[in-house]
């Protein structure tokens, strides 16, 4: 029966969103004004239906209805609550419907709460949004229903990919999601302001909290998956330049770049079609990504989730969209103007070229991507790792860095670099003695962590100089949110500038009671035992870990095997501590009956994890400092309205 | 704004929608890409590297480089007793090599009665089975998974990597590229 309901609102919700598509467009047309009302009561209602539609999936997933055959295939009566949970997005069909639900759901809450945009803007974009929407309506109804029944209920769910029985992971994707799908707002802003060729600073205030909000989303989702990775592929490694990594990569960087080139628009209305061209790129990135991981175009090597008809569906899709957009971008912006002009010395050319920076370093990541793919369409197999990502992508990131130290403290419009030196000359000098201490000190490790180490402390001290000579309470929340956010990204780069500088390995066979050293950490196997969880079962050691002279710590790294659907998995044990991590991983049994055991002592890594998290809470501090602004205006508006009313009665 | 509006470069305005027609054009030519590709891995026309493993499971020996040059191709597959594709594609190996395919097994991360069990429930087409502990012999053939299917000619030469589950309409493809690797 729920299923029954979830489908119905489902159909219910497209051909709402059809309604709205038609509607906006009659609204826009001369003599259709008549419509304009419908719009955004359309948008609200489609919203709240896909949310039922959803909330009934996951009521299926819950009960663990084995009659249903997403259900039945992905999950399993056994499983801990919050992995059935995790279950209604982990795998395709359920994925789609949380797409498509946030996709409805941010329209819904554009049509309720937005009031500054022109009216007729507004109509198209929501038209816009109910136009992308269709699409993934149409193939989530026609190729990948996720309330298909069995003909007959399966006995027991075939369970969930160990690798995602998780606690990150089962939270990772919907966050991504949020991420990629809250850009499809932008996109829709996008398209609704070439429509009407309305590209101005209200359009740029209109958007950006939206752009901000993904940007947040996915700033954590990257940072969260990639200490998933870290932690449960038991390779040490943080970051591979995976396809999937790099197709959550791209989204973030052209988001990145488009929330600085909005608020030159908003406040400066200056790079007015770059602005616009932006937001059509980021979602864009956002739907090329998905299609990249789901049509298993790159990643064949791990065929499971190869389906050609699914990729060809989402390539169609691009091809409308993407395509779609580009084109009207070509007609119409030879008529959206330059807008406000500024020197090359001034805030709006430091973002110009941390914009381009952000376009390379996207260029660079894509082309790297892709590149397999290229070579092989002229006849040779290569892949695309690190040696070519790591120093290629510093080229652009490195400068840029250096520049986010210097852009800050620029005026808008024109500046006299010789009002700045003296503030400068702060991280500078910072930069050079840290250069010159790891030269000295470290001479062995290389030129790019080299330089990682030292950019990376002078940004965190440069970050902070946009505060001086100002009046800290009254400092909008906003100016706080950029400094803590490009702080994260000073930390970060110490953190992975650090390991990959001083980073110890030791792979040692081990008998129980022996002793290994790595870094300065010295390690002792107590004891090797098997432990059984809900739905797995575990060999476990008992590790004790001393740093230098102090008191030990105890780990328990694991081997695990699942039961449904079969698999192993490692769960590597760490140790933080305020300089640095221990990794513990447990391997296989040798033949002579010692333990395969690996250890990493990684200086200062929880730095790079800690500097992602306070690149998202810049985020929200500015995310608050804006919405909070908006309301006070909105506020004092109504209460202006209403007074001018009242006077008017009284007269 | 009286003044008038300098004149944008068209071609730049229209090269993003240039660009994303050669992604386009690029993707559909992968989607529809022939499945039979001719080069499939870096590692095709290397030698195997020298490798000699100990016996996966009691009563089968273990595995080394000499066992493939012999004069007569044979197929490799790398497989795991916790692998289910492994189980799915076990018919069509037993289909091989009750054709007369030589088959030798390399058991990735396994353990013996674990491996007997498989062999147990499955059907064993193996005449050698080598155990790899470390993934040392998988990561040396360019293997990234299990299971994978190697064509491997008389000289120990790597000819054809299949990779995933051999289905049933994969055996023609299998037999023609151990057919062409005896030529």
């Amino acid at each position: 029966m729920i299923a029954e309901l979830g489908l119905a609102v489902l159909w219910m919700a497209a051909a709402l969103a059809v309604l709205q598509l038609f509607a906006g467009v009659v609204a826009l047309r001369p003599g259709g004004a008549a419509m304009t009302g419908l719009v955004r009561p359309l948008a609200v209602m489609q919203g709240a239906l896909v949310a039922v539609s959803f909330a009934s999936l996951i009521t299926l997933f819950l009960e663990t209805d084995l009659s249903v055959k997403l259900v039945a295939e992905n999950s399993h009566s056994m499983k801990p609550v919050i992995f059935k949970l995790a279950g209604t997005w982990g795998n395709h069909e359920g994925s789609m419907l949380l797409w498509i639900t946030i996709m409805a759901v941010s329209g819904g809450i554009v049509a309720l709460v937005e009031k500054r945009l022109r009216e007729d803007t507004l109509i198209a974009t929501l038209a816009g949004q109910a136009f992308v929407s269709l699409g993934f309506y149409a193939f989530l109804l026609l190729s990948s229903n996720p309330f298909e029944r069995l003909p007959e209920p399966a006995p027991e769910g075939a369970g969930l990919n160990p690798l995602l029985q998780d606690i990150g992971l089962a939270f990772h994707p919907p966050t991504l999601y949020v991420g990629y799908v809250g850009l499809s707002v932008a996109f829709s802003f996008a398209i609704g302001a070439l429509v009407t060729r309305d590209v101005g600073p209200a359009f740029a205030r209109a958007m950006r909290p939206w752009v901000l909000g993904a940007w947040i989303f996915l700033t954590v989702g990257i940072t969260a998956g990639s200490y998933w990775a870290y932690y449960t592929l038991g390779w040490g490694g943080w970051w591979f330049w995976d396809p999937v990594e790099n197709a959550s990569l791209m989204p973030w960087l052209a988001a990145t770049a488009l929330l600085h080139s909005a608020s030159v628009l908003a406040s400066r209305n200056a790079l007015r079609a770059w602005t616009v061209m932006l937001g059509v790129i980021a979602f864009s990135m956002s739907m090329i990504g998905t299609f990249l991981v789901r049509s298993g175009i790159l990643t064949s090597v791990h065929a499971f989730a190869v389906d050609p008809e699914r990729g060809s569906f989402i390539l169609a899709l691009l091809a409308i969209y993407i395509g779609g957009a580009l084109a009207l971008f070509g007609l119409r912006a030879s008529t959206v103007t330059e807008g406000e002009r500024f020197s090359l010395f001034s805030r709006e050319a430091s973002l110009v070229f941390n914009n381009v920076m952000l376009c390379g370093t996207l260029g660079i990541v894509l082309l790297g991507t892709l590149y397999p793919l290229l070579t092989e369409a002229f006849g040779t197999k290569v892949s695309v790792g690190p040696p070519y990502f790591n120093p290629v992508s510093a080229i652009f990131v490195l400068p840029m860095m250096a520049v986010m130290c210097v852009g800050p403290l620029l005026r808008w419009r024109k500046d006299k670099p010789g009002r700045i030196t003296a503030t400068v000359a702060i991280p500078a000098l910072l930069f050079a003695l840290v250069l010159l201490a790891v030269v000295v000190f470290a001479p062995a490790i290389r030129v790019l962590p080299m330089l990682g180490i030292a950019i990376g402390a002078g940004l965190a001290v440069g970050s902070w100089l946009p505060l001086r000579g100002r009046n800290l309470r009254r400092t909008p929340l906003s100016v706080y949110g950029m400094v803590v956010a490009h702080f994260g990204i000073g930390v970060a780069l110490l953190g992975a500038a650090s390991e990959s500088a001083f980073s110890t390995e030791r792979l040692a066979a081990m008998n129980v009671g022996d002793t290994q050293t790595v870094g300065p950490i010295t390690i002792k196997l107590l004891n090797i035992e098997p432990v059984a969880g809900p739905n797995w079962t575990a060999l476990e050691a008992t590790v004790s870990a001393a740093y230098k002279d102090g008191a030990p710590v105890t780990l328990h790294p694991q081997a695990r095997t699942f039961s449904s659907p079969p698999g192993e998995r490692t769960e590597s044990a760490l140790h933080t501590r305020w300089n640095g991590q221990l990794y513990a991983v447990l391997g296989n049994e040798g033949e002579d009956g010692r333990w395969q055991m690996r250890f990493w002592w990684k200086p200062f890594v929880p730095l790079l994890w800690l500097g992602g998290l306070l690149v998202a809470l810049g985020g929200v501090l500015s995310l608050i400092g804006r919405v909070a602004h908006d309301v006070k205006r909105l506020r004092a508006e109504g209460k202006i309205a209403w007074r001018k009313t009242r006077m008017e009665q009284v007269k | 704004m009286s003044e008038p509006e300098p004149k944008r470069s068209r071609i730049a305005i229209w090269l993003p929608l240039a660009l994303f027609g050669a992604f386009f054009a690029l993707v559909i030519w992968g989607l529809v890409r022939p499945a039979d590709r001719e080069v499939a891995s870096a590692f095709i026309g290397k030698p195997l590297p020298q490798f000699a493993l100990d016996a996966a499971t009691d009563g089968q020996p273990g595995l080394s480089t000499a066992d493939f040059k012999v004069g007569k191709p044979k197929l490799l597959n790398v497989f795991a007793s916790w692998c289910v594709p492994c189980a799915i594609e076990s018919p069509q190996l037993d289909a091989l090599a009750k054709q007369g395919v030589e088959i030798d097994g390399v058991a990735i991360r396994d353990r013996k009665e674990d491996v007997a069990r498989f062999l147990a429930t499955n059907g064993n087409p193996f005449q050698r089975i080598g155990k790899d502990d470390l993934s040392e012999v998988q990561l040396g053939i360019g293997s990234s998974g299990v299971p994978e299917t190697f064509v491997i000619d008389g000289k120990g030469v790597i000819r054809y990597q299949h990779l995933g589950e051999i289905r049933p309409e994969d055996m023609d493809l299998i037999l023609r590229k151990l057919q062409e690797a005896g030529q």
